[in-house]
Formats: C-alpha cells, sequence, structure tokens
C-alpha cells in the first residue's frame, strides 16, 4: 500500500522521503519547473514550482508529500505568477531565440510556451555578458544564464570537478568557471561532462556540431514541455 | 601601504594560522586578508586555495558574496557612506559628493593613484548619531563638512588610520531610558551561578515560565526552542548569537555589545547549560568591526574569571567558549539560516526549511540561534525567575523591549520600555514634533500614520525588532519607501528569481516615478510586483521588500498621486537624452535631433 | 472572423494601419503568407497606412500593426503617432517585442559603434560619422515597443508564422486576448 495525495483532484502515490513534484511528474502531472532535476539536490531556487498547499504558496521541489495532502497546481493564479517569474527571467538576461541553437530544445523557452508568455512584460535590463568561446569544444554564453546553478550541482555532485560556481549577489549574481583566468579553457571541463549536458537553456553549447536536430523537429517543437512530465522524473528518457 | 607579493603571502599565511587551515573560516580569512592587503588579489586566493584544497569557485563565491570584501582594487582607504534614510535626512549624499569633490574622485570608483574609493553602504547602525561613515569598516559618526574636510587631508597625506584622531571613532551608546534590563547591575556569573543552582532542567523550566520570545522580529518562544534543540538528536549542539543586526534604523544590539557584553554571552552561556552545547559563536555585523577587540577581550576576561572554558564555575563537564565571527556586509545573513550558511564559510543564502537549526543547524547539528537581546534577557530570567519576568510587559508579551530611536526626534538613541507602551508615549519621551509617521522595526516593518500613535509595541499588537524612525511632516514618504526599496534590491541574496530580479524591477519603477516618468500603469505594476514578492520569494527578506511600499501606498497615497501626473504611460528613461551619445559623436544640435517636451507628444 | 467593428447600423471595415520600424519586413511578408486567406480578411478590414498601401500618413485606425523595434528617433515618432491614432496597438515579431537582432548592439555603446562603423573600417562616409539633419539620429540603446508606449497586444515570432498571424488576428477581431498554443507561440 502506498501512501497518495491529490494535485489538481488527481490521486498521485508517492513513496516516503519523495518531494511533491518527485510524486506529481513520475504520476504524469507536470509541474512547470526549471531548477529541478531527479538527479541533483533540490535547489528551490527559481521558484517555478511553486504550488498551493493548505493556502500557502510552497516550492514543491523541496516540500516532502504527506499523505493526504491537497495540492493546487495547475490553476489560473498560479500560472500567471509563474509566468510573470518567466517574464523576469527573459528581461534579467539576454534571451535572443532566433540566434540560440538550443531554440527548441529550450526549457526556459518551452515552459515560457506553456503558460502562454507573448512578450517579457518588463522593461528589459540588456545586461553585458561577454561569451567566453575560449574552451576547444563548448561554448559559454553568459547571456542565457537563468542562474538555476544546475551545472554548479551537476559539477560538484557528479562529475566531481567543481568547474562552476554562483558569485556576486542580489541582480549582479553570476556564473564563475573554476580558472584564475576566468576562462572555461583554463578549467578540466569536457564535452562529456554532466555539468555541460544538464544546462536547461542554452550556456553552454557543443562547438562545431550546430543544427545537428532541424528547427522544427525538436523535442519541445515535437510536444509541449508538459507532455514531457514523466520523462522529467526520469531523465535518461528525455 | 597596500603590501608587495610578500606581504601578501604573509597575510594569508597568518590568516590561515589564525583558524588552524579550517576551511569553515574561510570568510574570517578572506576580510583577514584584506585588513592587511586592502583587497584580496588573485595571487591570495591562488595561496589560500592551495593551503585549503578549496576549489577556486568556491573562494571566489564566498568573496563575491559579501559587499564588504574586494576581489578588485578599491583603494587604501575605502569610505562608505551609510544610506540609511536617517542618513539621507541627516545629508549624507551632500557630503559624499562633497567628499568626491575634494578627492577627485567618482562615486563607486577607485581614485586613479589607486588611494581612495568612496561609495555608499546600507544602514550602518549609529541612525542616533548619523551621518555615519565606514572608513576600512570602522564607523565614524556625526560626519559634518568640517571632518570631511580633515579626513581628506589625512588622506592625501596618507596617514594610517590607526594615527587618525581617536574622537572620530567614538561611538556614544545614548541610553535614554533605563528598565530591567539596560537598568540591570548584577555582577558577572551571578546569573549563570543562580542557573547552575536550578540545574539544566529547571533553567529551561524558568525560561518557559518567563514567556520570553525572541527580540530579533519573528519573536518564536524561547523556552521552547532550547527545550526542542536539547531534545534533538546530535553528535554536538551549537549556541549561537544573532549580531547580525542589519534591519535599517536598528542600533541596541550595538549597545547592548558596547555596554552589556557580559549579559549577553552570560546569556549565550545559559544557553549553553540548557542544551547542553560544547561551542558558542557570535555573528557580529561587518559594520561594527570596531567592537571586536573590546568583545574578545571581555571573552578573555571571562575565561579567567571561570566563566567560560572547561568546568565553568566548577562545575564538571559544563565546558563552553565562545568564538566571534564577523560578518562582511550582507543584511541576508540576519536570516537565521543565512547566517549559519555564513558561520560555516559559505554565501549567506537562506536555507530550505524545513529542517529548522534547532534540529540542523551548524554543521547540520542542532542549534538555538538566538538575538542578542533575547540571550541578555535570559540572564534576568536565570536571575530573578521566570515568574517575575512574565509579570513585565503585558500577558502576550512578557518583559521589555529595547527600540533604537532615531530620525526627527530631539533625543535619538535607546528607550527600554516594558512591553505595551504606546508609540504615542514614546515620541514624546523623545521630543518628537510634528510627526507625520513612523517605522517601527525598519524596512521589513510597519509604517504608522498619526492616527495609529495610539498603538502597543507588543507581539499582539506591533512586533518589532526594535528599530523607531521618526519622520516629522516635512519629510516625504515616497522617499523613505524608495530609500528602502534600493536597500532590499541592494541586500538581495540572488537566490530566488522573484526577490532577485522583483526588487530590481520596483526600484526601477520607484525611481521612474521619481524621476517625473509615472502613471497610473506604474503603479499597478508596483502593486503585482508587490503581491509576486510576497507569494513567490524564498525567504523574509523578499517577503518584507514590498512592505514599505504597500504602508505608504495605503496610509500617505497623495506622495505617490503627486508622481503620477502622466495620464498615458511614459517610458522609463529620458527619451531625449538616449540621443544626446548621438548629438555628441555627430555634433547635431537641430530640432531633428531632440524630443522636446510639450511638443504635443507628452501628456 | 464574426465581428467587424459595428457603428450605428452600418457595419464598417476595421481600420488597420502596419509599418516596419527597425525589423527587416520579414513578419509583413509572414503577414502576406496567409495567401488566399487575404480575401477573407479583406471582407472585414481596410487598410490605412502600410507598406502594401503606400499611404504616407497613420490615420485614425483601430487597430496598428508594428513590426520592428526601436533604434532612432524616427522610429519613435512613427511609433507615437500610431499610438495616438490607433485604438489597439500590436506588436509583431521578435524586433517590435524584445528588440530583436538590432538590439544585439545594446552591449556595445553607441559612440563605440559610430567609431568602428565611420571611423576605424574602411569604405564609408571617407571616416566622418554622418550629420546630414535629414537622419534620425540613432538611440543610445535599441527599444521594444513597450518600453516606450503602452503596447495591447503581442505576437511573437521571428517572424510569426502566418497561422500565428492568422490566429492570432482572429482573436483581436474577434475581441479576445490572442492565443497561440502550441506550435503556433514561436520566438524564432
Amino acid at each position: 500500500m502506498s501512501a497518495s495525495f491529490s494535485i489538481d483532484g488527481k490521486s498521485v502515490a508517492f513513496a516516503e522521503g519523495q518531494t511533491i513534484i518527485q510524486a506529481a511528474l513520475a504520476g504524469g502531472v507536470y509541474v512547470p519547473h526549471l531548477c529541478y532535476h531527479p538527479e541533483f539536490k533540490p535547489h528551490g531556487s527559481c521558484k517555478l514550482c511553486t504550488v498551493m498547499v493548505d493556502g500557502r504558496q510552497i516550492a514543491s521541489c523541496t516540500t516532502l508529500a504527506r499523505e493526504g495532502m491537497v495540492v493546487e497546481s495547475d490553476t489560473a493564479a498560479l500560472n500567471d505568477e509563474r509566468r510573470t517569474l518567466i517574464e523576469m527571467l527573459f528581461v534579467e538576461g539576454n534571451h535572443f531565440c532566433p540566434s540560440c541553437e538550443k531554440s527548441g530544445d529550450c526549457k526556459l523557452q518551452a515552459t515560457a510556451y506553456e503558460l502562454g508568455m507573448m512578450s517579457a512584460h518588463f522593461d528589459h535590463f540588456f545586461p553585458r555578458r561577454p561569451v567566453d568561446a575560449s574552451h576547444p569544444d563548448v561554448l559559454l554564453d553568459f547571456n542565457r544564464c537563468i542562474l538555476c546553478s544546475l551545472c554548479v550541482r551537476a559539477s560538484r555532485d557528479f562529475d566531481g570537478k567543481n568547474a562552476f560556481a554562483l558569485c556576486g549577489r542580489g541582480i549582479h549574481t553570476h556564473l564563475i568557471v573554476n580558472a584564475k583566468s576566468g576562462r572555461l579553457a583554463d578549467t578540466d571541463v569536457t564535452l562529456q561532462d554532466k555539468a555541460v549536458q544538464v544546462c536547461p537553456v542554452g550556456v553552454m553549447l557543443r562547438k562545431d556540431k550546430g543544427f545537428a536536430v532541424p528547427i522544427g523537429k525538436r523535442v519541445y517543437d515535437l510536444k509541449p514541455v508538459s507532455a514531457y512530465a514523466e520523462a522529467a522524473a526520469a531523465p535518461q528518457k528525455e | 601601504m597596500t603590501p608587495g607579493p610578500q606581504g601578501v603571502a604573509q597575510a594569508v599565511d597568518a590568516a590561515l594560522a589564525r583558524h588552524r587551515g579550517d576551511a569553515h573560516y574561510i570568510l574570517q580569512m578572506l576580510r583577514e586578508i584584506q585588513e592587511a592587503c586592502d583587497w584580496i588579489s588573485p595571487e591570495a586566493i591562488d595561496r589560500l586555495q592551495q593551503a585549503l584544497r578549496l576549489p577556486r569557485t568556491k573562494i571566489e563565491g564566498v568573496a563575491g558574496f559579501y559587499a564588504f570584501l574586494y576581489t578588485r582594487p578599491r583603494g587604501q582607504y575605502r569610505i562608505l557612506f551609510s544610506d540609511n534614510i536617517t542618513d539621507r535626512m541627516l545629508g549624507n549624499l551632500e557630503l559624499l559628493d562633497y567628499m568626491c569633490r575634494q578627492l577627485w574622485v567618482e562615486r563607486g570608483k577607485t581614485s586613479e593613484d589607486a588611494l581612495v574609493s568612496i561609495d555608499t553602504t546600507s544602514c550602518t547602525g549609529m541612525c542616533d548619531q548619523g551621518p555615519a561613515l565606514l572608513v576600512n569598516n570602522y564607523a565614524i559618526t556625526r560626519v559634518s563638512r568640517q571632518r570631511v574636510d580633515e579626513m581628506c587631508e589625512l588622506i592625501r597625506n596618507k596617514v594610517a588610520l590607526a594615527a587618525w584622531p581617536r574622537e572620530y571613532f567614538r561611538v556614544e551608546d545614548q541610553v535614554r531610558r533605563k528598565d530591567v534590563l539596560l537598568g540591570d547591575d548584577s555582577a558577572p556569573g551571578d546569573a549563570l551561578a543562580a542557573a547552575i543552582a536550578r540545574g539544566a532542567h529547571g533553567l529551561v523550566e524558568e525560561i518557559k515560565l518567563s514567556n520570553l520570545r525572541g527580540r530579533g522580529g519573528a519573536g518564536f518562544a524561547t523556552g521552547l526552542k532550547w527545550e526542542a534543540c536539547r531534545n534533538a538528536p546530535g553528535e554536538a549542539r551549537y549556541v549561537v548569537c544573532n549580531a547580525d543586526e542589519g534591519e535599517p534604523g536598528t542600533f541596541k544590539d550595538r549597545v547592548l555589545l558596547a555596554a552589556h557584553a557580559d549579559m549577553v554571552f552570560e546569556g549565550m552561556t545559559l544557553c549553553a547549560l540548557a542544551i547542553g552545547a560544547g561551542k558558542g559563536m557570535l555573528y557580529l555585523r561587518g559594520e561594527y568591526r570596531y567592537l571586536l577587540d573590546h568583545l574578545d577581550a571581555v571573552l578573555e576576561r571571562r575565561r579567567r574569571a571561570k566563566l567560560l572554558g572547561a568546568g565553568i564555575l566548577g562545575l564538571p563537564g559544563f565546558d563552553f567558549d565562545i568564538a566571534i565571527h564577523l560578518g562582511a556586509g550582507a543584511y541576508v545573513c540576519g536570516e537565521e539560516s543565512a547566517l549559519i550558511e555564513s558561520l560555516e564559510g559559505k554565501r549567506g543564502t537562506p536555507r530550505n526549511r524545513p529542517p529548522y537549526p534547532v534540529t540542523q543547524g551548524y554543521l547540520g547539528q542542532p542549534t538555538v540561534v538566538n538575538n542578542v537581546e533575547t540571550f541578555a534577557a535570559c540572564c534576568l530570567v536565570a536571575r530573578r525567575g521566570g515568574a517575575w519576568y512574565a509579570g513585565v510587559g503585558t500577558g502576550a508579551s512578557a518583559g521589555t523591549k529595547i527600540l533604537s530611536v532615531s530620525g526627527d526626534c530631539a533625543r535619538p538613541g535607546l528607550y527600554e520600555y516594558p512591553y505595551g507602551v504606546t508609540v504615542q508615549e514614546v515620541l514624546q519621551a523623545c521630543g518628537a514634533n510634528e510627526t507625520q509617521a513612523v517605522q517601527v522595526s525598519g524596512p521589513s516593518g510597519v509604517c504608522l500614520a498619526a492616527a495609529e500613535f495610539g498603538r502597543r509595541i507588543a507581539f499582539e499588537d506591533i512586533p518589532t525588532a526594535g528599530a523607531f524612525m521618526v519622520f516629522d511632516r516635512s519629510r516625504d514618504m515616497f522617499e523613505v519607501a524608495r530609500n528602502f526599496v534600493h536597500f532590499f534590491a541592494h541586500e538581495s541574496c540572488g537566490f530566488c528569481t522573484p526577490c532577485r530580479v522583483g526588487t530590481s524591477l520596483l526600484r526601477n519603477l520607484m525611481d521612474k516615478l521619481n524621476n517625473g516618468h509615472g502613471s497610473l500603469y506604474d503603479f499597478v505594476e508596483i502593486k503585482k510586483l508587490n503581491r509576486i514578492l510576497q507569494s513567490m520569494s524564498h525567504c523574509g527578506l523578499g517577503h518584507t521588500a514590498c512592505n514599505p511600499v504597500l504602508d505608504t501606498i495605503a496610509k500617505f497615497r497623495p506622495a505617490y498621486e503627486r508622481r503620477l501626473q502622466h495620464k498615458e504611460f511614459k517610458p522609463a528613461f529620458d527619451l531625449d537624452w538616449a540621443l544626446e551619445p548621438a548629438r555628441q559623436m555627430t555634433g547635431r544640435d537641430d530640432a531633428g535631433a531632440h524630443f522636446y517636451a510639450g511638443s504635443g507628444e507628452d501628456t | 472572423m464574426d465581428t467587424a467593428v459595428k457603428t450605428g447600423t452600418v457595419i464598417r471595415k476595421v481600420r488597420v494601419a502596419t509599418t516596419s520600424l527597425a525589423g527587416c519586413f520579414g513578419c509583413h511578408m509572414s503577414f502576406l503568407d496567409i495567401d488566399e486567406r487575404l480575401f477573407d480578411l479583406l471582407q472585414l478590414i481596410e487598410l490605412d497606412r502600410s507598406p502594401l498601401t503606400d499611404i504616407k500618413e497613420v490615420g485614425q485606425c483601430d487597430i496598428g500593426i508594428i513590426e520592428g523595434g526601436l533604434c532612432n528617433a524616427e522610429n519613435v515618432h512613427v511609433l507615437r503617432e500610431f499610438r495616438r491614432q490607433c485604438r489597439l496597438l500590436v506588436a509583431i515579431g521578435a524586433c517590435a517585442i524584445n528588440g530583436g537582432l538590432p538590439a544585439q548592439r545594446n552591449h556595445l555603446s553607441l559612440p563605440l559603434i559610430l567609431q568602428e562603423v565611420y571611423h576605424t573600417s574602411v569604405g564609408l562616409a571617407d571616416g566622418r560619422i554622418p550629420n546630414d539633419p535629414e537622419l534620425p539620429l540613432p538611440l543610445s540603446k535599441v527599444r521594444p515597443l513597450h518600453e516606450v508606449v503602452k503596447v495591447d497586444y503581442f505576437i511573437p515570432g521571428c517572424p510569426p508564422s502566418a497561422e500565428a498571424i492568422w490566429k492570432a488576428l482572429n482573436d483581436i477581431l474577434a475581441g479576445r486576448e490572442p492565443e497561440l498554443g502550441h506550435g503556433l507561440i514561436q520566438y524564432d
């Protein structure tokens, strides 16, 4: 007998120690998220996965599921706020999809589509963020960074390298690499690193192999991000 | 003089030795290296990294988080003007501009001769004797034009800070009203002796009986916290005193530590007895650097008096000692889980909670985090009993509260009152006239209008961490709110999206209104941001960042309406100014090279 | 395509103006890709100022559709004129919505760009920055439309597909907030 809770009226089973988002995705219920990844310690920073429980808004990636819990997620009010968060991410960085090789495979873009974001709404910050093209195999384009820290966690917990970290504070928070020169070429990062592969947006791109999958046939071209709920719970299929 | 490569190596080695190469003390090491070297150079990080075997990203990530740590040269003299609204009201920005002109340096930049940098910083806790500034993190109060002139002369002549006139650095206590806590004249050790007589269990019961609640603002019951920590499983327990008094307008902890340090340390020692802790840490905000030597001396004296160390007051097994950790300019570290992260030598990012510190705090072990004033009050309870203490104040709020009064009043300073005192009584006592508003508990607290001055300082009415900023009728409450919004944007840790981006968007909107570009559209936007900050943010900083705006909109709406003159949406930036670079490059100044206000395009 | 604007008893066509500011006309080309549905559309709308009509000044309109962002002073003047004359303003395409390709200059300072183009590089304007009063001056930064005037609706894409434009126009003409859904909502 497994325990269960309800999310948007649907009953979802969970195992002891599972978070709300883990159980929901595994049960086929999509909850928008960006910094959550099933293989890494939850971060709880993007706040996209915020759900309503007992009249309180909480991040579903850092909250354990409880028997009989009543969770609201796919509501107009929550989706409005989530869309606002996405808009914030779009104006904070420089997200120019037409020139991005990640377009169609990008989780930020796909989530924005899912939430029906027609414009970024706010005034753009247009920050100055130089690109790091020093590495022979990996291009680092900080303009697209959403500070989800997935690369930080993957490099630390999976690759064992600590190649990436967040530096600065507040709106000046930014990604740094593990080199005195500040250049990716001077780190031990390789194309095979989990940290490089896990980036949900187009910060880390493989060089010399652009557009292997044509636009229109990419992951989120085929199906909306919400159709990948189970895949997002079990990443190897994604 | 900024040292050369050998000096840097020596400074790093000294910091490493002082902290026995323990990477948990990385923030302390970085701070000490900067004190010796004026900044933290890549070479200093090299040496630190090799010795600690830490990834460079970890050290740079920590150094980059704290406002007082510099990984680029910032000059031998690093001047930071306190920029709380109370400093503004005393003309801090005029003095800053004046100093910049005298020293030929642009605000926020380092002078070309690498001698000096001048900028602002969040409230330095000297609101009752402002305008204040920090020079190399040492506080200078009551800054005047004359004092700026003198400082400039000292800087130009490269006089070492240690040789500057001592009176510059004098910080007054300004205790205006004492009650049971500030008036306590017991000797060090009295409370401990009373507690030992009762035993650890009895002490916790007394604290519970006293109804003492946390003085940092949240008001959690101290006895329950101690009991929960004592009962939580763990290999070790820790006592942490939160002296990261960062809430603008609050300065009571500064005085408690300056004049009643024994009481604070004794309160921590009581807690150690209650929960079975062997180690305590006092997290002192970087702005109070000048208190460090004094506090270390008090600790040393208490060790000699057997009030700290092994076998306290002869009780076998009662082993406890306290270390001071200095912060480095990060308001968010006042949030208890961020404070613990910072104590562990990390970026001061609030943790996901639960688990709470009482079960998993410092190094994952059960930890009590209490405010300075709370620990001091514990001494009263230990000595005079919980029942006595519960009888002071109101039914729901036991004891007294120390208020830090500043702003438009004749007698700023500390006022200790039993809970239940009305705002009006405090205003009368401090000599405030024509009062328009009082900001209680700082920017994250509540802004009261005149009709509410009958309300009481108490957990059941207006809870407070202690700030009490007075604004008379001459003040523009929009400017007050705008100053606070800038504060939150500057202090957001950047961890979660809504606060990181939202506080900056809110700041930009308040500036837009201030710059005369506001319309009803922007007002709606402000309300929308307020809502999302409250509902989506990770910690209290984001949740409360909108409070000053919400309160002033509700209570001082005309201050906003004056700024919403435009019927239609206007750009946030000045369109004509957006053509200025092109005008300069082309030398044009014809009609087509301008957008003119009042050309029928401005409504 | 169910409602045209009714005035009294006479059904009059919805008056629409379009223009391209700092854009490439790609959005206009994509609009033309709705092909034979243009005939249906023209039953309901009439065009005012537009590259398709060659009318130079925008008159009173129900809907103004603008492609391209704001790169220079003239772009701003045209945009403001559209805002004054049109009941609803629709930003179409990446450039109008986020500055698009022209905004990729925003990480450089304008003086640096002008120097590079006219002073450093060979072959242009004999080393002088053009200063003819006939030429609109460039703005220090390229801006999306909504940062300068209130914009009512947005149709994203670079360009939006003909299907997306058709769907969004239908929604707007029917008085609905445009909604595109998977496959039609694209930022590239």
